[in-house]
């Protein structure tokens, strides 16, 4: 059989001349991730938000809490370098714990949600017919609910002291579904796939099939889907946050302290930047690295079609 | 067909520069990748003069396509074109949009591979016509139309005016191609480049498009380039052929002269992998080995000389450059290109002689790492001896009327059930023991369905499957189990067949620890069948996307072998792969098929190939088998229509005998199998049933559907008035 | 077509209704009403609990809750969202949910639409460009703009450009960007004239807010979708006809890569109407989104619900909308 586009032949061509060198997939993946600046660069700077996060806490002196030793409303100096709250927080010691909590609540929320949105996808892919279309329906209800809205209204009614893991979980419960709809296409097409078929007629039962074909093979836009879910959940809850239905007072978000600071963005900028400028970072650096992930395990690539 | 004016025309061959309508001169094609320039096209130079028809042959990635479309200045923006090419003694290469707007559609058109995503979806038919013509003509829409509708008519569409105002998803393949003809043919171009124009079609539906492509040269009088792998369809329709290889034209002239007397290895051991209707069937395929070279690792000297057989020091070193070549193939240092002069890039064409491509390619059957002949198997004489006689009588597996109807469910929540598709609609069949038995037809005949109900891979409506007296349609697929390790499988497509993230000893592993077996020896295991299907057993370790498509095949076939089963479904095993890549996979399996002692059920809608290797022949139209017979009396003495018509509609790769061979051409395109025709299924299309029966005798074909009634010795057809008619 | 469009709008009746089930089990279940009153110092008199309890129909049964809520029948007649009633509030007793929706709609309304045109224009100005210039600078920063502001918090944005609105009327010296309100008070009583300048003011920095994040997603849906036709067959066709570039793209390429985004917009519906509620907090319009913050504030149960299902039904309403424009925009969907 021949082909007639001129860059389709250039691209089999090129990787079929591979020859010699042996690789193996998870080698080919890293280097093409490697290979993507964009993406390398968002991984180091995320390492080091992360520690800043996590491990600034015991370095800084300041926690996130109000002390009576912090001089209220004060500008960026040497003891402070971001400056402090009216009521007397040190700034830089809430940042690391906002990001903390941030970045606490979208990790959570991205497992949570690939495990059951996969499940999910999964089970309707792989059975088709009306128990996909059932299940699918429910996915479109959850597609349709704006997301921050539903997510606020229910952590705002839940009264007394939200805690990040009911963030986490609230938001969770309903941003799944992106990723069941994913993983549904996914599964469905691999589903006809002929090396799927090759197995069955050598006898594979339903289980084999899955754990040995169809997870690995999903697995890619799988943990693309995740990644990006990530800076969903960041965006959510950061919402949440703002409207004051997120994480509460004493404990601090990145997303409430950008609402505290709404008005004062021009008298006390220390207070409304940092944590902004933050988020975006974070967000950015996740959305790059997807991006990176996506190039580095796109199936058209590595499945290489005629 | 109708080249026969066109070519005697071309026998003067005096070279006269007002007729040259297309003159390519030294153009070469480079894309810019992540791996470095990469060279598709290099130094290519032809002359296409008024009326003429020029093919180019070659295979996947030999740059054919390239040519033709940095001609046409379509390339992608990462191509860099160099040399030129004179339309009309206009350059054409270089130029900027808005010029070379003015040229395409009006002096060049092209016509492209894949007739069902070459129209645009939104549109209607007639729109897209007339827009051509408008584009170039300063008409009135409602003349545009017009001319639209006069072109239809040309190209031989049925009920124009109607199909006028049709999307195109609303047309048939067949047919969208020739409305892709009849935008080619909108402004009467001097040139029309056909890429592959019949590749993705029927061979019945082949003949009419190759039939429009005709009537348009006809019409408008424009000279052809028409690129394609497919040398039967080059034999019949074209005036001079250049063969490409890596990027080269590597050997050109008058068809005759090419496939007669090939000046190039590469051209002769093309025509030596071709399996072919009218050799001699017991003839081995003599396969090219290895496989074409990649565009970032060319080699140094002649691209061909790794696969060469006669290669020597100088064509590792340095590249021969096309020239002309006399009578006794010794080189002509004349560069000029003569119409009507053969030339070749090989240093040693003189060489050649006369040899066959036997001669060339297999003299002692070599055996090389990548090789395409499987050693161990009972030496050089094996695929010599006639099949049938070793065949046993002892039927292995029966399929008695079988039926599968395909639901057609609405797309909303309850997903109800609106109509049928009745893919297989009441088949018999018998696969006797160590014997080969195809099953033909075209796309959407139900063949390949059948081919999973055996395996008990879906569900059959009803009738009944016995594998040597149990009854697999009876069986829970608990049960089923066992009785897979008999019953194997290998795939058209050997790049979906793989699973890209396992190894290929994985792969080929895989059914042995389904079936929990050979857990130590699994290693070995498969090792010896990698080595037993021709390739390096180091090579387990590789992922798949490493191999070329033959090689990939062969690991389908591996894969299928490792539980050493005695049946093998293969479903359409190398129409996915290159001529010469595929004839070593064919003898490869004529080989596995002698030493394992295996029944083979060989789906597929190629008759050279089916001609080739099976013993007996079922021919399917719309789920129903309408001829059935060992291979000698189905090819040699055809008695269903359908038969006759499939049989002539295969283009030889003989230039002489296919300008002058009988045709029967059938119309039309396959109906839906949602809505068959009542009676007969082929009357709608059957040539006898239009041109020769009476009204009384029709009423039979309407109303009474044929049974397959047996003619003798096992051949059986299924025609109320079928009659005998030799073609070969 | 007729048959498609008929369709298309029973098969949204089950998702309407599946939303509906989803919304009133989840705030039921997530909010006490009464949780206000319950904790109040001194502890009110159990009586008047007793009363808001039978008044908000906290004494029936969940399901019992559900069936008044949709139908309204065995209610106090202040209930049955078939009848166009919203259900008591816990705001007062005479705060009348729909009068209030139907009152700030309006203010949202404008809002919306306007991002939506902006967003959906830029979108695919961009998308169109960025693709035809693919790999080249302007393609990198289109791209990389698209990057940040998906990165980029809606309201810390809105936060931003406030600022910036507040500063650019102190270099001037004008009052041109209105920074706080809707403008709907100040409109009254001014020409047509007067009336568009003070839209203008009022609404330009909260359109570019919320056109943001629509904008981005949009754009890079439109690039892809656009590159994919770029490099199909039947472009390649029609210029192979002898079209020039410009025709290729305007009638060929550009007519069928809009197709797909009617849905990626009507998707986005969901999205903008998140948009909205920090929006309107930001700029402090007396929007939806304040009446959706005040009801959570509230507790207010039916409040919520309607306002949900509202937005539901506009989501829902938008991808109908949607799917019968690609039937008209693509003929293999019209004749399936």
């Amino acid at each position: 059989m021949s082909e007639n586009r001129a860059p389709d032949t250039v691209r089999k061509t090129a990787a079929d001349g591979v020859g010699g060198v042996e690789r193996t997939q998870l080698q080919m993946i890293t280097r093409r991730f490697l290979r993507h600046r964009p993406a390398m660069i968002s991984l180091a700077l995320l390492i080091v938000i992360v520690l800043f996060a996590f491990v600034g806490p015991y370095l800084w002196t300041w926690d996130h809490l109000v002390h009576r030793e912090v001089p209220p409303s004060v500008p960026p100096n040497a003891d402070h370098p971001l400056g402090t709250t009216t009521a007397g927080n040190d700034v830089l010691g809430q940042l690391m714990r906002g990001a903390q909590q941030t970045l606490k609540v979208a990790f959570t929320v991205s497992v949570l949600g690939t495990v059951v949105g996969s499940l999910w996808g999964a089970t309707a892919g792989y059975y088709g017919g009306r128990v996909d279309s059932l299940m699918m329906r429910v996915v479109d209800v959850f597609m349709i609910v704006p997301l921050l809205v539903m997510v606020a209204a229910i952590a705002g009614s839940v009264r007394g002291g939200t805690t990040w893991w009911a963030v986490a979980l609230i938001i969770a419960a309903f941003s799944w579904a992106q990723i069941a709809r994913v993983v549904r296409g996914v599964v469905l097409s691999l589903r006809e796939q002929e090396f799927v078929e090759a197995a069955r007629a050598a006898g594979a039962s339903p289980g084999w099939i899955i754990v040995r074909h169809l997870l690995p093979n999903a697995a890619g836009p799988i943990i693309v889907a995740a990644t990006l879910l990530v800076a969903v959940a960041i965006l959510l809850e950061a919402g949440m946050s703002f409207l004051s239905f997120g994480i509460q007072l004493p404990d601090i978000s990145l997303g409430q302290m950008i609402g505290d600071a709404r008005t004062a963005a021009s008298t006390r900028p220390w207070l409304f930047y940092p944590p902004g400028v933050l988020l975006v970072i974070i967000c950015l650096t996740i959305n790059f690295i997807g991006d990176g992930l996506r190039d580095a395990l796109d199936p058209r690539q590595t499945m290489e079609r005629r | 067909m109708t080249a026969t004016d066109a070519t005697n025309r071309e026998r003067e061959g005096t070279v006269d520069r007002d007729d040259v309508v297309l003159e390519v001169d030294d153009l070469s094609v480079t894309f810019e990748s992540d791996d470095g320039p990469l060279r598709a096209v290099r130094e290519v130079s032809y002359v296409l003069r008024a009326g003429e028809a020029l093919g180019i042959v070659g295979e996947s990635g030999s740059g054919k396509s390239v040519t033709s479309m940095a001609i046409m200045g379509l390339l992608p923006r990462n191509a860099r074109v160099s040399g030129s090419a004179r339309l009309l003694g206009q350059q054409i290469v270089g130029l900027t949009d808005a010029q070379i707007s003015k040229v395409r559609g009006e002096k060049i058109a092209m016509i492209f591979q894949d007739p069902l995503t070459s129209l645009n979806p939104v549109y209607t038919v007639g729109y897209q016509i007339a827009e051509a013509v408008l584009a170039h003509r300063n008409v009135s829409k409602a003349k545009a139309m017009e001319r639209a509708l006069a072109l239809l008519e040309l190209v031989g569409i049925p009920h124009p005016e109607q199909r006028l105002r049709q999307y195109p998803h609303e047309l048939s393949g067949g047919m969208r191609q020739r409305v892709v003809i009849a935008i080619a043919m909108a402004n009467e171009p001097d040139v029309i480049i056909a890429d592959e124009p019949t590749t993705a079609l029927d061979v019945t539906v082949q003949a009419q498009v190759l039939e429009a492509l005709n009537a348009a040269r006809r019409e408008t009088g424009a000279a052809l380039v028409l690129i394609t792998h497919d040398l039967g369809v080059v034999a019949g329709n074209v005036d001079r052929v250049a063969v490409m290889y890596g990027g080269r034209i590597v050997e050109s002239g008058p068809v005759e002269e090419v496939f007669y007397r090939p000046r190039m290895p590469y051209a002769l051991g093309l025509l030596g992998s071709l399996p072919r209707l009218d050799a001699d069937r017991s003839e081995r395929l003599t396969p090219i080995t290895g496989t074409p070279p990649s565009l970032n690792a060319m080699p140094a000297g002649c691209s061909f000389a790794p696969r060469c057989p006669m290669a020597r020091q100088l064509c590792h070193e340095e590249e021969p450059l096309l020239l002309g070549v006399d009578e006794h193939g010794e080189r002509v240092s004349t560069a000029v290109a003569h119409p009507a002069t053969h030339s070749a890039a090989c240093h040693f064409s003189a060489d050649l002689g006369e040899s066959s491509p036997a001669d060339l390619f297999s003299p002692g059957e070599e055996v090389s790492g990548e090789s395409d002949t499987v050693e161990s198997v009972g030496g050089g004489g094996a695929g010599e001896e006639a099949a049938p006689d070793l065949a046993g009588d002892e039927p292995i597996l029966t399929v008695t009327d079988l039926v599968k109807n395909f639901p057609i469910r609405s797309k909303g929540l309850l997903r109800r059930k609106i109509g049928e598709v009745q893919a297989v609609s009441g088949i018999s069949l018998e696969l006797r023991e160590r014997e080969t038995l195809a099953l033909v037809g075209e796309s959407g005949c139900g063949k390949s369905t059948t081919a999973r109900l055996l395996l008990q891979l879906i569900q059959r409506t009803s009738g009944e499957v016995h594998y040597q007296g149990q009854p697999l349609h009876a069986l829970t697929p608990r049960q089923m189990r066992p009785l897979r390790r008999d019953l194997q499988l290998v795939f058209q497509d050997p790049f979906a067949s793989l699973d890209p993230r396992m190894t290929v000893a994985d792969i080929i592993a895989e059914p042995l620890r389904i079936h929990r077996e050979g857990n130590g020896s699994a290693r070995r295991r498969v090792g010896e069948l990698l080595e037993l299907v021709g390739l390096d057993p180091e090579h387990g370790s590789r992922y798949p996307h490493e191999f070329s498509g033959g090689q990939r095949q062969r690991i389908g076939v591996a894969r299928a072998l490792s539980l050493n089963p005695r049946v093998l479904v293969l479903d359409e095993p190398v129409s996915a792969l290159d001529v010469s890549i595929q004839a070593g996979v064919i003898n490869l399996l004529e080989d596995l098929q002698e030493e394992l002692g295996l029944s083979y059920l060989f789906v597929s809608h190629d008759l050279s190939v089916v001609r080739h290797i099976a013993d007996r022949v079922a021919v399917m139209y719309l789920g129903r088998i309408v001829e059935t017979g060992t291979t000698d009396q189905l090819f040699g003495a055809p008695a269903h229509p359908y038969t006759q018509a499939l049989i002539s509609a295969i283009p030889l790769p003989d230039p002489v005998k296919e300008r002058t061979r009988e045709r029967i051409i059938v119309t039309g395109d396959v109906p839906s199998p949602a809505d068959p025709p009542s009676g007969c299924r082929f009357r709608t299309r059957c040539p006898k049933f239009a041109n020769e029966l009476s009204d009384e005798e029709r009423i039979r074909c309407v109303e009474e559907p044929p049974e397959l009634e047996e003619r003798g010795s096992g051949h059986r057809d299924a025609c109320h008035y079928s009659e005998v008619v030799e073609l070969i | 077509m007729l048959v498609y469009t008929v369709r298309r709008v029973l098969g949204a009746i089950p998702v309407l209704l599946l939303a509906s089930v989803l919304t009133f089990v989840l705030i039921d279940l997530s909010g006490d009403p009464l949780a206000d009153l319950r904790v109040m110092q001194p502890p009110p008199d159990p009586e008047v609990i007793q009363l808001q309890s039978e008044r908000l129909y906290l004494d029936r049964s969940m399901p019992e809750r559900y069936w008044l809520w949709m139908t309204g029948v065995g209610g106090n007649g202040d209930i049955g969202l078939l009848q166009g009633k919203f259900g008591p509030s816990t705001q007062s007793a005479t705060y009348d949910i729909g009068a209030n929706i139907a009152e700030r709609l309006g203010v949202t309304l404008r809002l919306v639409g306007a991002a939506m045109v902006f967003a959906l224009g830029l979108a695919i100005l961009t998308g169109v460009v960025s693709a035809m210039r693919q790999y080249s600078k302007l393609d990198y920063t289109l791209t990389f703009v698209g990057f940040l502001a998906l990165a980029m918090p809606t309201f810390w944005f809105a936060g931003i450009v406030q600022q910036a609105g507040v500063s650019f009327n102190e270099l001037v010296g004008t009052q041109f960007f209105a920074t706080v309100g809707d403008g709907t008070y100040q409109a009254q009583g001014l020409s047509p004239w007067g009336r568009f300048t003070n839209a203008l003011a009022y609404m330009t920095l909260p359109t570019i807010v919320l056109m943001l994040t629509s904008f981005a997603s949009w754009s890079r849906y439109q690039r892809t979708s656009m590159l994919e036709v770029l490099n199909s067959d039947y472009v390649r066709l029609a210029r192979a006809k002898g079209l020039p570039n410009r025709v290729v793209v305007r009638r060929h390429a550009l007519r069928t890569a809009l197709i797909p985004l009617t849905t990626v917009v009507a998707v986005g519906m969901a999205a903008i109407i998140d948009g909205t509620v920090l929006t309107e907090r930001v700029f402090q319009w007396r929007g939806l989104g304040e009446f959706f913050i005040q009801a959570v504030t509230a507790n207010d149960s039916f409040a919520l619900m309607a306002w949900l299902m509202l937005s539901g039904t506009t989501v829902i309403l938008a991808n109908l909308i949607a799917d019968l424009l690609y039937g008209v925009l693509d003929p293999r969907i019209r004749y399936e």
